[in-house]
């Protein structure tokens, strides 16, 4: 393999993770608000208990993807902060507010509406702006002024397909987030919670692959490329689809106790559904970063750096799987955890 | 407003915001160590407590220390992108190697924040250890990037722009790595020593407080004041080799941290006053003849570099002297305080008397001051550069218009949090004051 297309698989690798704890953090933030003050109050609690102490986490996720774009491509980095500036700046404002209002929501319990809305109402708002990143990547938004690129805010405003990826954003967030919240839930013995994520569950997942498939119908006329490379694909999202179809029937399968849905093969069927499609995609979208201006390997750093960062990203993550091991186990698995009132 | 002036006005309100926030972070987990360890040591539950409540007061400024810090890392290639694809080359190392430090700070935090009772006591404190070693290497990483700005190396620049000859240990063992990373790791300690010292005396102030809880906030300022003393001592002589490494690698720097306009041996030190460039000397200062010569060589007679040897573009602005002197100043009156306090505790065997609890209220936020100060001297001293002799930082900054519309956002987002993070500090300590929690042990 090319040092850049390792590179680029990193990077996907990356989003991947980042797409998954974010669907949580996200996810969990927005039904802890939905179910805050209603009678179904336990599957806010659980969504509260997964996010305490995990959100630390994801949020390092997201700050490693954003090192790995810039060290592994520093040739994009120009092109992309001078087009994405003002939507990722905005995404940091919110994101700096509501990681804030969630920790302060501990330690101050009198505002708790106040900031429990926040964090469910960015759990929403920056999702939507990550996703809104996709389609400028595509081709037709940027142009350029004296060679310095600009981002065609009125082009991408009034183009359905902008709004189309939000939807899919958001669809996929609570769709992984209530399948998620559905085991954490049994972890916890709590089966009110487990009743209402499953619920959610079963609408949101065919809903989620119907946005999907529309979404592609509304790629702006530049995205041909990818569109092409999407039908060339076809084997790998077609896998992607039947982990969905397998995780959707294990929803419906009754367990010994009678009780429907076996929660965690589910999970793991999504998790699968959704690693084949971000690497299906991945694929077809090179060898662009960003259509026409920026492939793969015009972005990329040289060898003699790359290697380095490379021990230095195993040494890394060999350091931390006994600490994510420990964490494992005290907060997604430990009963006294999971059950406190 | 010229777009290079807002940019720069956005990332050093950025990073003035965060720094507040990240040099407790990186002190007030060892400050937490520390009374683990006299715990174990005197098993009494004073200690616990006292780790216990600033663990509290950390997991509110950490949420404010790990947002403004992912702003801060996201902001510096919206903003310098040209500045970041010299790094994406040169030194992403220890770029990357920060994340994981960052992480592992991160995953133990919130162990220990969210598990601690569910712990061994070994386990415990490997947690809270790892939080401190994360914090403290997540900020020496950080410098080593600030310190390769300063004193690039590894690298050669063609007249093209292309980077050539890339070493990429020679860039993460720049010359001014070391010194600089001791200095801010020190400076950190020593600054949340004081702080708590500050939050301490101000509770022994009040006139209605139990004898316990005099005991207690008691025991607080000791472990401050000990351990102030020692890391402002250790800033102290660090400082002094900071100046030496500033002599021989960043001559200008130092000409212009000193006001010094005439190459010269014997070169006096300007205590305060203001650097005038008509007068090209140093106004209203105090000096101290040979002093500078021999902070920069420890030699009267070594030869110091004056501004006039460069350009007149080239040369920092002049006010850069009057932050540095904050920086010495304040760190000098800290080291006379913490040792004076010992010494009327120790051998004069007295109480704090209320005027100096009053000075010891003042130090934590001196010493915050002193950090801000020093960080602006160090980043506004190398201007016009954004690496010293390579890049410069109308070169390297974005040319994007929307840069003074997100500078007045995040400025209400910062004003807004500084605001917020006091009043939940103020409305957590004072639904759970400590004497409820020391009537409960």
């Amino acid at each position: 393999m090319e040092a850049s297309t390792l590179a680029v698989t990193i990077l996907w690798s990356l989003l991947f993770i980042y797409a998954m704890l974010g669907s949580l953090d996200f996810g969990a933030g927005f039904w802890g608000m939905i179910y805050g003050k209603s009678e179904e109050k336990s599957a806010s609690q659980i969504a509260n208990r997964f996010l305490s102490p995990t959100w630390e986490v994801t949020n390092v996720f997201l700050v490693i993807f954003v090192v790995s774009v810039v060290t592994f491509f520093p040739y994009a980095t120009t092109l992309l902060s001078s087009v994405l500036l003002v939507p990722v700046a905005l995404g940091l404002l919110l994101l700096t507010i509501r990681t804030t209002f969630m920790v302060f929501q501990h330690y101050a319990g009198k505002f708790v509406g106040l900031l429990r809305v926040t964090s469910g109402v960015t759990g929403l708002i920056i999702p939507a702006l990550l996703v809104s990143i996709l389609p400028i990547t595509l081709g037709g938004f940027i142009s350029f002024e004296d060679d310095y690129p600009r981002l065609e805010y009125g082009e991408l405003l009034t183009h359905p397909t902008l709004y189309m990826h939000v939807l899919f954003g958001l669809s996929t967030e609570l769709f992984i987030s209530s399948v998620f919240l559905m085991d954490y839930a049994k972890e916890a013995e709590d089966w009110d919670a487990y009743d209402t994520f499953r619920k959610h569950a079963l609408w949101l997942g065919p809903v989620s692959i119907a946005v999907a498939m529309l979404t592609i119908g509304t790629f702006p006329q530049e995205a041909g490329w990818i569109v092409d490379n999407i039908e060339q694909n076809w084997l790998t999202f077609g896998l992607s689809l039947l982990f969905f179809l397998i995780g959707y029937v294990l929803l419906f399968l009754k367990k010994p106790d009678g009780r429907k849905g076996r929660a965690r093969p589910a999970v793991i069927m999504i998790v699968l559904q959704y690693g084949f499609a971000i690497y299906a995609y991945g694929s077809a979208h090179l060898p662009y970063l960003i259509y026409p201006d920026l492939t793969v390997s015009d972005g990329f750093t040289n060898a003699s750096t790359f290697y380095p960062m490379l021990i230095v990203y195993a040494v890394g993550f060999g350091i931390l799987i006994p600490a994510f091991y420990l964490f494992w186990r005290l907060f997604l698995k430990d009963r006294r955890y999971l059950k406190q009132q | 407003m010229d777009i290079v002036v807002m940019a720069r006005a956005l990332f050093g309100t950025s990073l003035g915001f965060h720094i507040i926030y990240a040099t407790i972070g990186v002190g007030l987990p060892v400050m937490i160590i520390i009374a683990e360890v006299m715990y174990f040591i005197k098993k009494d539950n004073d200690y616990a407590l006292l780790a216990r409540r600033w663990t509290k007061a950390f997991a509110i400024l950490l949420a404010v220390s790990i947002a403004s810090g992912t702003i801060v890392g996201v902001m510096i290639s919206l903003l310098f992108p040209d500045f970041m694809e010299i790094v994406g080359q040169v030194i992403a190392l220890p770029f990357q190697m920060e994340i994981f430090a960052f992480l592992i700070e991160a995953v133990f935090m919130s162990i220990y924040l969210y598990a601690a009772d569910r712990l061994p006591p070994a386990l415990r404190l490997v947690s809270i250890i790892s939080v401190a070693l994360g914090a403290t290497a997540s900020a020496i990483l950080i410098t080593d990037v600030h310190a390769w700005m300063n004193t690039p190396a590894g690298f050669r620049m063609l007249p093209n722009g292309e980077i050539t000859d890339i070493d990429t240990w020679a860039a993460f063992f720049n010359p001014s790595f070391g010194v600089t990373a001791i200095h801010v790791t020190l400076s950190a300690y020593m600054t949340v020593a004081f702080l708590v010292a500050s939050a301490a005396a101000l509770r022994l102030m009040k006139s209605k407080i139990t004898d316990q809880e005099r005991a207690y906030h008691k025991k607080a300022l000791m472990i401050a004041l000990y351990f102030g003393a020692l890391m402002s001592l250790g800033t102290a002589i660090n400082g002094h080799e900071t100046a030496q490494m500033l002599h021989e690698y960043n001559p200008r720097k130092l000409a212009a941290a000193e006001g010094l306009f005439e190459t010269q041996r014997y070169a006096p030190l300007s205590v305060g006053g203001y650097t005038s460039l008509e007068d090209q000397r140093v106004k209203y200062a105090i000096e101290i003849p040979y002093g500078l010569s021999f902070l920069a060589g420890d030699r009267f007679d070594t030869e110091v570099i004056g501004l006039n040897e460069y350009p007149q573009e080239l040369w920092p602005p002049l006010y850069v002297h009057i932050l540095f002197n904050v920086m010495v100043g304040i760190g000098t009156v800290l080291i006379a305080v913490a040792f004076a306090a010992l010494f009327w505790k120790h051998v004069l065997k007295k109480e704090f008397p209320g005027w100096i609890l009053a000075i010891l209220v003042v130090s934590g936020p001196l010493a915050l001051l002193a950090i801000e100060a020093g960080w602006c001297f160090s980043c506004i001293g190398r201007q016009p550069w954004t690496i010293t002799d390579v890049l410069r930082t109308g070169e390297a900054a974005t040319k994007s218009k929307s840069v003074g519309f997100l500078f007045y956002l995040f400025m209400s987002l910062y004003i807004t949090l500084l605001f917020v993070t006091g009043f939940v500090l103020r409305f957590y300590f004072k639904r759970n004051p400590v004497s409820r929690d020391l009537s409960a042990q």
